[in-house]
Parts: structure tokens; C-alpha cells; sequence
């Protein structure tokens, strides 16, 4: 029962994933002190969701799992998003 | 499938073989047999209990005015009669008692995924209810906010109302962990040969539960949460006087709560999709149809929330959103009616005890559906909402639905579980005052409701006095049918079952009644050509 | 027990990160419709949180998360020194949030802002709010850490005993999961509390 292919993630690999992180850390901090106003929220949302793809697909180890998994966690975060949507069609339109 | 040998029989699982012996060696057992019969007995302890709760509030409303009780006494009855029946009958219900027991015998497995956190959840649903019930023996009194604890009231009340929440969340982290179990279960211990689309349709109602569990209940989690925070702490989350937005609590309240009604009844639809082709002797009409409609039920049956909010003063959009919505969710639950009968159409039908249940399930969730409808459409629940037509709509469903399938289920593996018939004119019985006394218990509610009876009060106009009191002599007939049905089952052993006794064709009527502790003696396999209905 | 499925207990895993996600997706929901509500408000407050700290403990987190993913690896290849080292820093690291939080707290506390002080009740609603959220989800979020440390502890011991091994590893695999899914979350609390100035 042993999973057929262990997949090992070099120690390189975690260290690079690590840098871009940081960076994006970095990134996400700079990107406040310019004034975007409304965008300000997005632009966080996006950096910190792109961080959170990192971490899914290569700490959590996402990229060498069954894709079952995948679909998983696409099913899961699309009903999260359409549940915000849902509640928003209230408070958008009161 | 050989035949199993019979020369040298394994020990069955009410058999003590462990350590220990007697009540000991129940509960510390990790079998799922046995894990799902202490849930059934648990639950039919509370069931009593929240049945008595509720003919005690019969009892005050048989005569307009104050009868025994005051207004405070009433309003603790129907909250901990609404907590006892939602959060430990009807949720865990049949998945936790009959999922247990034939789930993974269905499927050709020896236990489930997890049988040590499988026995952690029965003792978390142990403590959560003991946590809900002390509710009303601690602190200032029973909570008498309704089973819903809507905010802003839930966090002024002076009543017990922590206890009852926090026991609702440890019930809810239980119902969490056998949902996990379950999907675990399905996606690695089928047997082999067996794929999703020739699974029993049990498992496949099961198994969209077991996500709709996993994926809606830690919503509900986190805002008993937020209730007790703000209780102790006054964050302010629903409390307008802080800036918070009761119509939130509703929202979160509902993602959850509406989708806990499909936890209930998905697992009764698929109970009554195993009766129904076996007593019918036919094949099951529409297989696909049937697996796929649960998980549809499932997806859209988490979108249709707010429709319990209409008078709340949500925005229009929202409600329309959610009104059509509620339409939708109904056609997959059509489509199993509708292969429900085309099943019995031509069928060589034998009406034993499992099968008239089943075919009162039919009528009753036939009623209860169609007066959801009306009450998820935008115009007419304006009228009628929080009436007596919506206490007659919901208990139509989670006890003319999920009662009358749990104890059809109960009539069906009966024989599997203890080895030993019962006595079928008993059991008829049991059915007929069952039936007769829901209808005549439930039915004058949706009349008064729309005449305008308000729900949860102790009070009322004259001109429904005779609605009630019809309720009133329904709920007798009620319990005298419970009580029947009782003695039927557990007064005193009955001639010994065979392995199959009703034909059906899925894997647990292949091993012994009772089975062995590992179910089976020669791990089953599912042939290419062969499906879970085919009848010889 | 001669039946293991280690595929099994990740997704068993998986399952119950699901579960935690959405846990906190009810808290995120309720963030989204108050800042909705409270647009400006949440601006002022967010002012008031440290966003020097908040930097620091998402630095803090982000490495322990890779240390984590690195000791997999260090087990995998069999180097059973390198991955309780590994484990090691993980759990510092988390000590080291820790402390930052208690100090951030603490402040706050400090001069009176928690939830039903006087000084909370008397500020603007959006402010109530922003602020009862940041208590809330950074709570919560302590007690989620406060577990995986527990559960990277047991971990750490059973790889320096050679219970976990290059050929038995899926609990120390869950509890790397469990650790990532306390890292997600600060990855979105971070931006959304400290960065909306």
C-alpha cells in the first residue's frame, strides 16, 4: 500500500519557494505605501493568494499528489468564493 | 461471491472477544457495527425524550390561554425540544447509526477508514449532548431562544444559552469527524472490482452527505463561536448597539442549518432507495440518476440558504437569487421520487414492514416537499412565514421524512443486526399509528398556520383551538406507535433470521446475520459485468 | 494492524484541512461584509496595529513553514539529524511568533483596547469592529498554532526515535500539512489586518 512514486522535493526547491515568498512578503508591504485606493485590497488579495498557490502546490505537496486532490481543494475554494458571492448579493444590493 | 463456509462460523460481533467484557467491551470497541448500535440506542433515548418535550408543549396548547405552564417554561420547552431532535436525532440520524452499520459492509470493507477517530466521534456526540442538555439544570435557567439562537436576543437573554451553543458546537465537531470518515471510507475501501457508479445507492447518499458535513457544519462551528465571544467578551459581531448586523448571525446561522436539513434527508432517501428495489424485486429504475441527483442535492442544497431569511429585510436581489435557488434544489429530489416509482412500476411487490414505512416516507416527503415550495416562494411565505405551516412543513420533512426512513431502516437491518426476525403484525402495526398519528398530528398545523397561527407561542386565538386539539390526540397516537414499535423490537427475541430474508442483492445480505467482527469471512469482489441491483 | 494506507490518512488530512478552512471562511466572510460596510473606518483602526510585528511573524512563519517542508525531505532521504533540527527552528520559530503576539497583545490590553473595554465601547462602530475581528482571527489563529506545535512536537520525537522513518513519515506529513494550513491563513490575515492603511 505503499504510495507508488515518492516524489522528494529537493531541499533547494524549498529554499527557492521560501525566497519568492519573502519577496512577495516584501512586495505586498511596498505595494501599501503607494496610494491605489480602491485597488489597495485587490492588489493585496492577489499577491497573498498567489503566495498561498505556493504554498499549496509545493509545501503541501499539491503538485505530486493524485490530482483527486487538486480537485479537492478547487471544489472546496469555488463553493467558498460562491458563498461570499451569495451573501454579497445582499449586502451589495440593500 | 462463493457461497461462505459454514462448517467452522466465525464468532459475530455481539460476541464479547476482546478484553473486556459486558458494557466495557461496547465502548471501547472501534467496530463500526457496534459503534453505529450505540448511536441508534443513544439516539433513541433522546428521541423519547424530545418526543415527551414535545407532548408536553401539546398538553399546554390544548385549551387556549395559560394552561400548566408560563410563557418562560414554553419557550425552554421548545428550545431543548428543537436542540434534542435537530442536533442529536435528526443530524447524526441515519448516517451515524445505519452509515456505521452497513456502510462499509456494503461496500466490501471490513471497518471504516478510521475506526479509533469513529469511536472518538460517538464519545464527542456523548459529550456534546451532555454539554447541551446540562443547559438546563446549570446557570439562570433553560435557554429559550429557539433551536436557531438568533442574535441580537441570544446574546441578551439571561438563560443558559453557552452550554447549549458550545454543546451544539461539539456535536457539530463529531458530525465533522464521521462525515471525514466516511469520504475516507468510500475513496479507499471499496472492494475491488466496485467503482463509484456501481456503489450501492446508501453509500452514495452517504458519501454527499459526508461532504455537505464536512463542508457546511464548521460555518456553524465558528459562529456559535462568535455567539459565546460575544456573550463574554461583547465583541459586537451581531450586537447593532456596537455596530455589528444581526441579519449576519442569520446569514452564517443558515449557511449552515439549511444544508444540516440535506445531511438529514440525503441518507433517508438513500435508505429508502435500498428498500424499495428489494420489496419491489426489481432492479433500481435510473441508477445514475439516483447517485447523481444526491450529489446535486448536495452542491445546490448549499446555495439555497437565505430563503429562511425573506422577512429579515434582506436586499430584493438576494431574495429572488435565493427563491430560484429553492426551485431548483427541488427537481433532483423530483428525480428520485420519480425513480422511486417507476422502480415499483410492474414490480413483484411483497409489503412487509420495511416497505410500508418506506412507501410512507414517499407520502409524507411528497408533502412536506411541496409545502416547501410554497414556502420558498417570495410572495406566499411573506404570509405564512414563521406559522404553524412552517412548524407542519419541517416536521413533515425531518420526522415524516427522516423519522418514518430511520425506522424503516431500522425494520430493514433489523434481522442483519441482532440475527432474530420480529413479529411482522406488530410491525404493521407500529406503522399504522405511526402514520395515522403524524397525519392527524401535523396536518391541522399547516391549516391554522394559514389561518394564521404565529409558531412558538403558548397562546392562541379560540378559532384554532380545534386544530390543536386534533394535534393533540395525533401526538398521542404518535408515541403509542413509537411504543409499539418499541416493544416489537426489543420485548423478546424473535425466530432466527437468515442471512437474507427479505432477497435483497448488495453485500451485507451475503454474510451471516448478525455478521462476523470482520464482516467477512472471503474479502468480496464486484464482477465486470455485475452492478449493485441485479436480481436473479 | 496490518492495514495502512498512508494515501488514505493524507486525504483524511485534506479533508479535515477543508474543514479548517472553512472554519475560518466564516470569520473571512465576516470580515468582508464589515469592511464593506466599514470602509474608512477600517483604514483609521488598522493604523493602530503594528505592522513592523505583523512583518516580523509573517517572516517567522513563512521560514518555519519551509522548515517543515525541508524536514519531509531530510526524512525521506533518511538524515534523521538534519530533520529534528529542521523540526527544531519550526518550533523556535513558532515560539518566536508567539512571543510577538504576546507583546502585541499585551500592549493593547495595556492601554485598555480589548473587546467590551471601555475604551473599545467608546470607539466608532467600524473600529468595534475591525478591532473584535483582529482579536478573533488572530486568536483563533494562536490557538491553530498552539495545536500544530503540539502536533509537530509529538512529531519531532517520534523522528528522533526512529517511529517516523524514511519509510514511514504520514504522520509527520499531516502534521507538516496541519502547520501549512496555519501559515495560509496568516498569509491572508497579515495583508487584510495590518496592510490596509
Amino acid at each position: 500500500m505503499h504510495p507508488e512514486t515518492v516524489h522528494i522535493t529537493s531541499y533547494r526547491t524549498h529554499l527557492w519557494i521560501l525566497i519568492t515568498l519573502l519577496a512577495l512578503t516584501f512586495v505586498t508591504i511596498t505595494v501599501t505605501w503607494i496610494d491605489l485606493s480602491a485597488l489597495t485590497v485587490l492588489v493585496a488579495l492577489v499577491i497573498a493568494s498567489v503566495k498561498a498557490y505556493l504554498v499549496l502546490t509545493n509545501f503541501m505537496h499539491l503538485k505530486f499528489e493524485s490530482s483527486l486532490f487538486r480537485v479537492f481543494i478547487g471544489m472546496v475554494l469555488a463553493i467558498y468564493v460562491l458563498v461570499i458571492l451569495f451573501t454579497l448579493s445582499d449586502y451589495l444590493f440593500r | 461471491m462463493t457461497e461462505q463456509k459454514r462448517h467452522q462460523p466465525e464468532p459475530s460481533y455481539l460476541v464479547d472477544t476482546g478484553k473486556y467484557k459486558g458494557l466495557m467491551a461496547w465502548l471501547t470497541s472501534t467496530d463500526h457495527k457496534r459503534i453505529g448500535l450505540m448511536y441508534m440506542y443513544a439516539m433513541m433515548v433522546f428521541f423519547s425524550v424530545g418526543g415527551l418535550l414535545g407532548v408536553l408543549m401539546r398538553i399546554e396548547l390544548f385549551y387556549p390561554g395559560q394552561q400548566f405552564y408560563g410563557p418562560q417554561v414554553y419557550n425552554g420547552l421548545f428550545t431543548i425540544h428543537g436542540i434534542i431532535m435537530i442536533f442529536t436525532v435528526v443530524i447524526p440520524g441515519l448516517a451515524a447509526v445505519f452509515g456505521n452499520f452497513s456502510m462499509p459492509i456494503m461496500i466490501g470493507a471490513k471497518d471504516v477508514a478510521f475506526p479509533r477517530l469513529n469511536l472518538f466521534s460517538f464519545y464527542l456526540y456523548v459529550l456534546g449532548a451532555i454539554i447541551a442538555l446540562s443547559s438546563q439544570f446549570m446557570g439562570n435557567g433553560p435557554p429559550d431562544t429557539g433551536w436557531t439562537f438568533y442574535a441580537p436576543y441570544s446574546i441578551q437573554t439571561h438563560t443558559n444559552v453557552v452550554a447549549a451553543v458550545f454543546g451544539a458546537f461539539v456535536l457539530g465537531f463529531s458530525s465533522i469527524l464521521t462525515g471525514l470518515n466516511f469520504i475516507v471510507t468510500m475513496h479507499r475501501m471499496r472492494a475491488p472490482g466496485m467503482t463509484f457508479f456501481k456503489m450501492p445507492l446508501f453509500p452514495w447518499s452517504l458519501y454527499a452527505t459526508a461532504w455537505i458535513q464536512v463542508l457546511a457544519t464548521p460555518i456553524v462551528g465558528i459562529t456559535l463561536l462568535m455567539i459565546i465571544a460575544e456573550r463574554w467578551f461583547r465583541i459586537g459581531f451581531f450586537d447593532p448597539s456596537l455596530g455589528g448586523d444581526p441579519v449576519l448571525y442569520q446569514h452564517l446561522f443558515w449557511i449552515y442549518s439549511h444544508p444540516a436539513v440535506y445531511i438529514m434527508i440525503l441518507p433517508a432517501m438513500g435508505v429508502i432507495t435500498e428498500i424499495i428495489p428489494v420489496f419491489a424485486q426489481k432492479r433500481i429504475f435510473g441508477y445514475k440518476a439516483i447517485a447523481i441527483s444526491s450529489m446535486a442535492i448536495a452542491l445546490v442544497g448549499y446555495f439555497v440558504w437565505a430563503h429562511h431569511m425573506y422577512t429579515s429585510g434582506m436586499s430584493t436581489t438576494a431574495r429572488w437569487v435565493f427563491s430560484l435557488l429553492t426551485f431548483l434544489v427541488a427537481v433532483p429530489s423530483a428525480i428520485k421520487v420519480f425513480n422511486w416509482v417507476a422502480t415499483m412500476y410492474k414490480g413483484s411487490i411483497s409489503v412487509k414492514p420495511p416497505f410500508l414505512f418506506a412507501l410512507g416516507f414517499i407520502f409524507l416527503f411528497m408533502i412536506g416537499g411541496m409545502t416547501g415550495l410554497s414556502l420558498g416562494a417570495l410572495a406566499t411565505n411573506i404570509h405564512v412565514h414563521d406559522t404553524a405551516y412552517v412548524v407542519a412543513h419541517f416536521h413533515y420533512i425531518v420526522f415524516g421524512g427522516v423519522g418514518f426512513a430511520f425506522f424503516a431502516a431500522v425494520y430493514y437491518w433489523y434481522p442483519k443486526m441482532f440475527g432474530r426476525m420480529y413479529n411482522f403484525k406488530m410491525a404493521n402495526w407500529s406503522f399504522v399509528f405511526l402514520f395515522t398519528g403524524f397525519n392527524l398530528l401535523y396536518f391541522p398545523q399547516f391549516i391554522i398556520g394559514i389561518m394564521g397561527m404565529p409558531r412558538r407561542y403558548f397562546d392562541y386565538l379560540p378559532q384554532f383551538t380545534l386544530g390543536q386539539q386534533i394535534s393533540f390526540f395525533g401526538a398521542i397516537l404518535l408515541a403509542i406507535g413509537f411504543i409499539i414499535m418499541l416493544i416489537t423490537l426489543f420485548s423478546k427475541k424473535g425466530a432466527k433470521a437468515p442471512d437474507n430474508p427479505w432477497g435483497g442483492t448488495t453485500f451485507e445480505w451475503r454474510i451471516p446475520s448478525p455478521p462476523p467482527l470482520e464482516n467477512f469471512e472471503v474479502m468480496p469482489e464486484m464482477g465486470l459485468n455485475e452492478g449493485p441491483y441485479d436480481y436473479k | 494492524m496490518e492495514h495502512r494506507d498512508d494515501i488514505g490518512a493524507k486525504l483524511g488530512m485534506w479533508v479535515f484541512i477543508f474543514t479548517e478552512i472553512l472554519l475560518f471562511g466564516g470569520l473571512f466572510l465576516v470580515y468582508a461584509i464589515m469592511r464593506s460596510s466599514y470602509s474608512n473606518e477600517f483604514h483609521q483602526a488598522a493604523h493602530h496595529l503594528n505592522a513592523f510585528i505583523g512583518t516580523i511573524n509573517t517572516v517567522v512563519l513563512l521560514v518555519s513553514s519551509a522548515t517543515v517542508a525541508m524536514s519531509i525531505t531530510a526524512v525521506q532521504k533518511g538524515n534523521r539529524r538534519l530533520a529534528v533540527i529542521l523540526l527544531f527552528i519550526t518550533l523556535l520559530c513558532a515560539a518566536v511568533f508567539m512571543v510577538n503576539k504576546y507583546f502585541e497583545w499585551g500592549h493593547k490590553i495595556h492601554i485598555g483596547l480589548y473587546p467590551g473595554s471601555d475604551l473599545m465601547v467608546s470607539l466608532s462602530h467600524g473600529q468595534v469592529m475591525f478591532f473584535s475581528l483582529y482579536f478573533f482571527m488572530t486568536g483563533l489563529h494562536m490557538f491553530h498554532l498552539v495545536v500544530g506545535g503540539i502536533i509537530l512536537t509529538i512529531a519531532m520525537v517520534k523522528v528522533q526515535s526512529g517511529t517516523i522513518n524514511a519509510d514511514r513519515y504520514v504522520l509527520l506529513e499531516n502534521g507538516g500539512l496541519y502547520w501549512h494550513l496555519v501559515d495560509l491563513i496568516w498569509i491572508f490575515l497579515f495583508p487584510l489586518l495590518y496592510l490596509i492603511t
